[in-house]
């Protein structure tokens, strides 16, 4: 971690290729609904990736079709499936089924998963939260433990810190170096970052430090943290990147039905991840019409703020 | 269903909102009871006016575009840690007689299924100061015991929310269901404490996969005033979300 001099970004490729070997774990999803890393899990299923171990609080249906390739080994996440329609179909059949692998699964809630990030940012070995007492989450998963608070008579549950091999965050806009703005709702991104042995950032834009520097406020990671920086316009599709694009709804109902048995789910990772060779050959295939649909219909910018003296 | 969700937020409060019934409740509590109202959103929105379109996810644009606060999910999640909010929207695939809630492992035709999971329903549930669950009112869903604990009512009866360490001022308040209105008694176990418009009783305790508990002088569910259907028109033309 070192303030760069050199331009950090790369192809996608070149990204997961170095920083993202099999086995690794790997925080994704951590904007939760919106500005899901789509294109980088899918370069991961494209380079055979096997044993990773997906780490993210909700993760829509990413983590559902990587687990369908066959790439997962683990899931450390509070909700897996599709958020339109509930049911991931890929997850199920791991979980109940091992098809085509057997996965464990290590169940967090929203809020358990966040501290766990958030202790591994702060450098502790755990925090303390009164969330998930009572609940049968506790008997699978073992790094939520009770213990009684050391200060008053509370029972406590210790959430252990989680520190992934990397952490992939969708961005608006980032420099070359990595220093990047970021906006919207946040969920464990921050966290997640600072946590993280590594970040890739996926930039919709690269622009210069100046524009980074003239809002030191949006700059939620500075760029020593980041190890490369990947400039991928549309590489959240089809979730959402506010002020850029909308959420292709009808792209998570598709994928509900095309997965809904194993056979239709391997034609679609043949035709949307497999036989395309880059996002913008993706985009192609999402085609104009959908793509004109998804663009911002009405910008509403922020009032500036003036950083003077 | 929607109006008796929306009566159970009070001015002033402090929401967790979810999605899809829950979302047109808080809507509907902003423009007629409760405009004082603010609603939170685990994926770290506040929101002090309802989203102006209707949503599929809590990260849609619209639900950021004219948020009060966009941040981390910790920063809206420790207010449950910290007691601050006062009542939370759940929904669930099992509820049990103690207003427990499972939505990790389900049963279709004799086969276990896995379900998502907790998302931040089990924080809702352990920290909120009330819960009010919504969902259809059928056998499959209203249990005697959860198969799996994922978001913690009253476990096993009164006095066990304490007993685990959950927080004094925490727990089920309401079960609303397209039959009628559950709550809770001092045992922990729920009862029928009102019935909709047009609903025997015999069918809610047809329906319930325990013996239900009636009192003598069960009420009927207030519909809805003429202010909340013309708010509901409004909020949902197509009664996309509201047509049960």
């Amino acid at each position: 971690m070192t303030a760069a001099t050199v331009s950090k970004i790369v192809s996608m490729p070149q990204a997961i290729g170095e920083h993202v070997p099999s086995g690794s774990s790997v925080l994704m999803g951590a904007e939760l609904e919106q500005m899901i890393p789509f294109s980088a899990g899918q370069e991961m299923i494209r380079q055979a990736r096997r044993d990773l171990t997906l780490v993210g609080p909700i993760s829509d249906i990413l983590f559902d079709q990587m687990i369908g390739a066959g790439c997962v080994s683990r899931v450390m996440a509070a909700w897996v499936g599709n958020a339109s329609s509930g049911v991931g179909y890929c997850f199920r059949r791991a979980v109940e089924r091992a098809i085509p692998n057997a996965i464990e699964t290590v169940d967090y809630t929203n809020f358990t998963l966040a501290m766990a990030l958030h202790a591994a940012a702060l450098g502790v070995p755990f925090l303390p939260t009164s969330a998930a007492l009572g609940s049968d989450l506790l008997k699978s998963n073992p790094n939520l433990r009770e213990f009684a608070s050391p200060v008053n008579e509370d029972r406590l549950i210790a959430v252990r810190a989680l520190r992934p091999d990397v952490a992939i965050v969708p961005v608006q806009r980032a420099d070359a170096f990595g220093n990047s703005h970021l906006w919207g709702n946040l969920g464990v991104a921050i966290d997640g970052a600072r946590a993280s042995r590594k970040v890739i950032v996926v930039a919709e834009e690269i622009v210069e430090p100046e524009v980074i520097a003239s809002d030191p406020n949006r700059t939620l990671i500075p760029g020593f943290f980041v190890a490369a920086v990947v400039h991928e316009p549309w590489g959240s599709h089809p979730s959402p990147v506010q002020g850029y694009y909308g959420r292709d709804h009808d792209f998570f109902a598709e994928y509900h039905e095309q997965s809904r048995k194993q056979e239709d789910f391997e034609r679609w990772l043949e035709d949307w991840v497999l036989k395309v060779s880059s996002r913008a050959d993706y985009m192609k295939k999402v085609g104009e019409a959908r793509i004109a649909n998804l663009k911002v219909r009405k910008h509403a910018f922020t009032a500036p703020a003036d950083f003077g003296f | 269903m929607v109006a008796a969700a929306a009566r159970e937020i009070r001015d002033g409060e402090l929401v967790f909102v979810g999605m899809r019934l829950p979302m047109i409740a808080f809507a509907l509590a902003k423009r007629t009871h409760a405009p004082g109202a603010t609603g939170l959103f685990e994926n770290g929105i506040i929101r002090d006016t309802p989203a102006p379109t209707l949503l599929y996810t809590m990260g849609d644009p619209p639900n950021l575009c004219g948020a009060t606060f966009c941040g981390d999910m910790i920063s809206v999640m420790s207010l449950l840690q910290q007691g601050r909010v006062n009542v939370g929207f759940l929904g669930a695939a099992e509820v049990d007689r103690f207003g427990n809630l499972n939505t990790t492992w389900g049963w279709r035709n004799g086969e276990s299924v896995r379900l998502p999971g907790s998302g931040g329903a089990c924080d809702i549930a352990c920290l909120s100061q009330r819960t009010v669950v919504i969902l259809a009112h059928d056998p499959q869903r209203f249990v005697a015991r959860v198969r799996h604990i994922t978001s913690p009512g009253n476990g096993d009866g009164g006095g066990w929310r304490r007993a685990q360490g959950l927080p004094e001022r925490s727990g089920p308040s309401a079960i609303i269901t397209t039959m009628g209105v559950l709550r809770f008694g001092e045992d922990g176990e729920a009862f029928l404490a009102s019935i909709h418009p047009g609903i025997h009783v015999e069918d809610v305790v047809r329906n319930t996969g325990w013996t239900l508990r009636v009192p003598h002088d069960l009420v009927e569910t207030p519909g809805p005033s003429e202010a909340e259907l013309a708010a509901i028109r409004e909020i949902d033309p197509n009664n996309f979300w509201t047509k049960a």
